[in-house]
């Protein structure tokens, strides 16, 4: 499982956990996420998150 | 006979926001190994400036909004960024930035310095005790003056003051919001989004004085009296100016490149000047200067791309303006001006959907406020694109 940061707010997307308010289930891989899913605090799409490394 | 450019060269960057970073972030998933250097006048942090208004929603000080500082930017980069560097002029002629005495070469040149905070009259805004909050160390400094005191008051009802509003609200804080304008933000929202936005606001225990402006700001010991233009005071302990940006344009002038309100593009991102570009608040891309975080990130994606030899024209589809007001989101389409059209609403306490239509039907715009702004996907696929995708030849 990977983390993903969006490099405009710093939201994390944890594949874990995924973003159930949004239909995304726990476990979904980020190429599983929809294209057209924004970030939830900021708006941007898919294209301006990077993935991050877990400590 | 200017001097030849080698293709080691770097690529400049002149400025260290969003825009800067975004680009050199972009180049280097290009291309690892072309030459790039980043000039700054600020220390060169990377952090994230939208996240300016949300420091105390998000309990974050200005030093927890750094996400690497430029030594730790340089190195994941492969960029050498010259920090407190103030850039005195451009010769675009020779290829050459100058910093006072010193020339420096480049190969093509990105103007991404952002945008100037619009100043009051100096009754107001030459008061030391007025603070307005354009980057992270303005930021770092309203924190420190705000120490211990409680009641702020806010400069301007547009979107960067009702984020600031809701924010220094959820801090705490007593706020009151002093405007010229009849409605919070004009010229983005219509009326009847606004008055939602208001009363939440109002809601939260946010005061408003709207239809009146700031005449005077007076210190009066540790106090500041704001004089109003209908004859009242408001007493305060901070104030915050926060009426508008407009794009830096002057070193651009200077240098004989074409200004208008910001520094004129084509879709290239390309200047009136060969191997100029400019990019984000500054620039002013065919008729359109959006100080959006959205039209920015895709310009530096396009420019990336013909920064690394494939010219890539910027397309922006319909982009919702998004404004972090927790108490009342909003996410709005504003319509083009010279669009005829209608607004119709449904408002449901502060929740509205207000869409604006041609004499046809067709949607051009929309605002919508509360718990409507899940709506904003659906409706941004039927607006027309601000910059149509270029005609297939």
């Amino acid at each position: 499982m990977k983390k993903w940061q969006c490099v405009v707010c710093g939201f994390i997307y944890d594949e874990a956990e995924g973003w159930p308010e949004d239909g995304i289930a726990p476990g979904t891989a980020w190429e599983d996420v929809p294209e057209d899913w924004e970030c939830p605090d900021c708006g941007v799409g898919k294209e301006d998150f990077e993935m991050i490394e877990i400590s | 006979m200017a001097e030849a450019v080698t293709d080691q060269a770097p690529v400049v960057i002149i400025g260290s926001g969003l825009a800067g970073y975004t680009l050199a972030r972009e180049i280097r998933k290009r291309d690892a190994s072309q030459p790039l250097m980043m000039i700054t006048a600020d220390d060169g942090a990377s952090y994230s400036k939208p996240m300016l208004s949300t420091g105390f929603t998000k309990g974050k000080t200005a030093d927890e909004l750094v996400q690497a500082d430029a030594g730790a930017m340089a190195e994941q980069l492969n960029m050498e960024i010259r920090t407190h560097t103030r850039v005195t002029g451009i010769d675009p002629g020779a290829h050459n930035v100058l910093i006072g005495d010193e020339r420096l070469h480049y190969r093509q040149l990105v103007l991404a310095w952002g945008a100037d905070v619009i100043r009051l009259p100096d009754a107001v805004s030459g008061s030391l005790a007025v603070s307005s909050i354009n980057d992270l160390e303005d930021y770092r400094r309203f924190r420190q003056r705000l120490g211990g005191h409680r009641r702020v008051i806010l400069l301007g009802a547009g979107l960067i003051g009702c984020e600031y509003a809701n924010d220094l609200r959820n801090g705490g804080y007593d706020v009151t919001v002093v405007a010229p304008s009849e409605q919070v933000m004009p010229g983005l929202l219509p009326e009847v989004a606004a008055s939602a936005v208001q009363a939440a606001l109002e809601a939260e225990g946010v005061t408003f004085h709207l239809g009146v402006a700031a005449e005077a700001v007076r210190e009066e010991g540790e106090a500041v009296q704001v004089h109003l233009n209908d004859g009242a005071m408001l007493q305060g302990d901070v104030v915050v100016s926060a009426v508008g940006l407009r794009p830096r344009t002057r070193l651009a002038a200077d240098a004989s490149l074409a200004v208008n309100q910001g520094i004129l593009t084509d879709r290239l991102m390309a200047t009136s000047v060969p191997d100029v570009y400019a990019l984000g608040d500054c620039a002013e891309v065919e008729g359109h200067v959006l100080m959006y975080v959205m039209p920015l990130m895709a310009s530096a994606r396009a420019l990336a791309a013909t920064l690394t030899g494939e010219p890539t024209p910027v397309q922006w589809g319909a982009m919702p303006v998004v404004v972090k007001t927790p108490c009342c989101p909003v996410a709005v389409v504003p319509p083009e001006l010279t669009e005829d059209g209608v607004w119709e609403a449904e408002r449901e306490g502060n929740n509205v959907r207000a869409v604006y239509r041609s004499g046809t039907g067709a949607l051009l715009g929309f605002a919508l406020t509360g718990d409507r702004v899940i709506e904003k996907q659906a409706l941004a696929r039927e607006v027309p694109p601000v910059l149509t995708p270029s005609v297939a030849r």
